[in-house]
């Protein structure tokens, strides 16, 4: 196996609220051009993780690097699919309008939007199947619609390493399709993905990497060689047997 | 009208601008409460200002309530962030505390100055053109208007720079944050401007009535459309309209320009509350009853649908079969007998063509949850609009 690029790399990452700590001591070494599911109960620490990448969420120890260098210097490598339920969804806008704040990293302050950022916008709302309801108020989309646009956006954010958070949660089995679908065509171009997912039964259907995560990661490393019983005992405490036919 | 009526009109119309404009992300931010915090805790600011300078009219008195202003936010959150109480109770701890050592403040020692408790509370916009601005002698006009003014031109500036940067703030913190655009300036620039908008619209409407000017144009607006910029323009309008129809109210009644202002504004909400073509209560209350009438239609013509034997489709025996009360069943087979879904030959009760057609749609429908499919049937039923 050829040696590859490491697109993100974490080193001694620990978060705490309240001096409680949800992150302990984490590292990760992540290749470019993966789709990494982070799986783990609740509680621990999935989003708390990308967040901490994301600097959404201040760590008390450790460091992120993307590509080499700390996130602040990388911003525009990076787009961010957050949950679905961190927003107010009856925000006065449109699916459109909420694409098009993908773009508003490359402005950065005080510029405006204008039609090469509505062009971007339009081409990735085509691209979620989701034109036909760009002037649809945001309020007005089903779950699996908002999730789309949620996706959308990230998408006009024109990155090469993407975080989502919980992308599958409260959609149908169509969007998921949907989704994961264009997931691997992100993979395909050289992107890197990281995903928190809840279904273990799909994740070798659906990601060639994994890491494990209870407060400590468990494990990281291709799904092949890692996703398996043992793992997935030491992760969520019970004697696990997902008992994956592979 | 007289001159003064005139700049006593354009004074709290500007004011009313002022105070829709952050009023507008206050109400989207949940943040509504805070302006009340602010428009109390700013008080010792302006004693404090009052005790340096001397001077009623000094730019000093405005930057020290605006300090203030942000000191309540800043305690408010530092509170909150302990856990140990909820937000908006230390809202109402905060508030009440910076704004009794404000009135002790007069009590003790500024008796025989214009900041009285009233004033402070109500405002007093009649006697706004009194206090000139004069340069070398020559009159410029109210001081108050100069203030206002100033101050709508810095936020209207300020909403313009960074019209994104708030509009991404207040729908996404994470992503705003993850973009680089710190959410935490934007707050308190915000809060910032909230509270200098407040200071200026104090002398005209008082502590407890900018609240008003605050959000209730933002909340009447936020029921009539989907669209922020929309909603920013409306705000706007309603200010402006509660100020001018406030002021002749008052003039009509002789009585207070700022409590009538507030009345109009209230008046307005109600109205709109009631009346939104969309979001108002009765058009939710019909649009309930609309489809539940609708729901009562597609559950029967479903069951002659799904039954070809004609004991289940006796006109006289369908309410126990679907289990509706007799006068519903009535409404319902006059309902689609008037939509020609449905003939009655015999007290036999059969789908016809349409009814037929509609249901296959209808049932679709339901299964693919697909747009597309009722395109041709959505313009009679509320049902499938939503």
């Amino acid at each position: 196996m050829k040696p590859q690029k490491i697109a993100i790399a974490v080193d001694d990452l620990t978060v705490a609220y309240n001096y409680k700590p949800v992150l302990w001591d984490i590292d990760l070494a992540i290749p470019e051009g993966v789709l990494m599911a982070i799986v783990g109960p609740n509680g621990a620490g999935k989003s708390t993780l990308i967040k901490s990448i994301l600097g959404i969420i201040d760590p008390i120890a450790g460091s992120v690097a993307i590509y080499g260098k700390p996130y602040d210097k990388q911003r525009k490598l990076v787009g961010y699919v957050p949950q679905k339920g961190s927003v107010d969804w009856d925000f006065p806008t449109t699916a459109l309008d909420v694409v098009m704040m993908g773009t508003y990293g490359s402005l950065g302050w005080i510029k405006r939007p204008g039609k090469k950022e509505r062009k971007t916008a339009l081409e990735s709302l085509e691209k979620v199947g989701m034109l036909a309801f760009k002037d649809r108020q945001i309020s007005q989309l089903s779950g699996g619609q908002q999730q789309r646009v949620f996706l959308a956006r990230a998408l006009a954010q024109d990155a090469a390493i993407y975080f989502m958070d919980e992308p599958f949660q409260g959609v149908d089995a169509t969007t998921e399709i949907a989704i994961i679908n264009i997931l691997k065509e992100l993979r395909k171009a050289g992107k890197t993905v990281v995903v928190v997912h809840h279904d273990l039964q799909t994740v070798p259907e659906y990601f060639d990497w994994v890491t494990f995560l209870n407060v400590k990661k468990i494990a990281t490393g291709p799904v092949k060689e890692i996703f398996n019983d043992d793992n997935l005992t030491k992760t969520y405490g019970i004697n696990y047997k997902v008992s994956i036919q592979q | 009208m007289s001159s003064a009526q005139i700049e006593i009109q354009l004074i709290a119309s500007l004011v009313a601008i002022a105070c829709a404009i952050p009023g507008t992300f206050l109400v989207l931010r949940k943040m509504a409460l805070i302006s009340d915090a602010i428009s109390h805790s700013i008080l010792p600011g302006l004693v404090l200002g009052f005790f340096i300078t001397h001077d009623l009219g000094s730019p000093l008195l405005i930057v020290m309530a605006a300090i203030s202003g942000v000191v309540t936010v800043v305690l408010v959150e530092f509170i909150q962030k302990t856990r140990l109480v909820k937000e908006d109770t230390a809202i109402g701890l905060v508030f009440p505390a910076l704004f009794s050592i404000g009135v002790i403040l007069i009590a003790k020692n500024a008796n025989d100055v214009h900041l009285d408790t009233d004033v402070v509370l109500l405002g007093e916009l009649a006697f706004a053109p009194f206090d000139r601005f004069l340069i070398n002698g020559f009159d410029l006009g109210p001081k108050s208007l100069w203030i206002i003014g100033t101050i709508l031109l810095i936020s209207i500036t300020l909403l313009i720079a960074f019209f994104k940067e708030l509009k991404i703030s207040t729908f996404d913190v994470g992503l705003a944050t993850a973009l680089g655009f710190s959410p935490v300036i934007i707050h308190y620039g915000l809060m910032s401007v909230a509270s200098v908008t407040i200071v200026g619209a104090f002398d005209a409407v008082g502590a407890i009535l900018v609240v008003a000017l605050m959000i209730a144009p933002a909340a009447t607006a936020y029921l009539l459309t989907d669209n922020l910029k929309r909603m920013l323009v409306l705000s706007v309008f309603f200010g402006v309209f509660a100020a001018i129809a406030g002021y002749w109210f008052a003039h009509w009644l002789d009585a207070s320009i700022s409590g009538s202002m507030t009345t109009v504004l209230g008046i307005i909400f109600l109205f709109v509350y009631l009346f939104a073509p969309k979001r108002g209560l009765i058009s939710v209350l019909y649009r309930n009853k609309q489809q539940q009438v609708e729901v009562s239609l597609l559950t029967f013509l479903l069951h002659l649908n799904n039954h070809k034997e004609v004991n289940e489709r006796h006109i006289n025996h369908l309410h126990e079969h679907i289990n509706w009360r007799r006068v519903q069943s009535k409404s319902v087979v006059d309902l689609a007998l008037k939509n020609n879904m449905i003939t009655i030959d015999d007290s036999i009760i059969s789908l016809t063509e349409k009814g037929k057609n509609f249901t296959d749609k209808a049932i679709d429908y339901i299964i693919t949850n697909d747009d597309s499919k009722i395109e041709s049937i959505k313009e009679d039923f509320f049902l499938f609009r939503g």
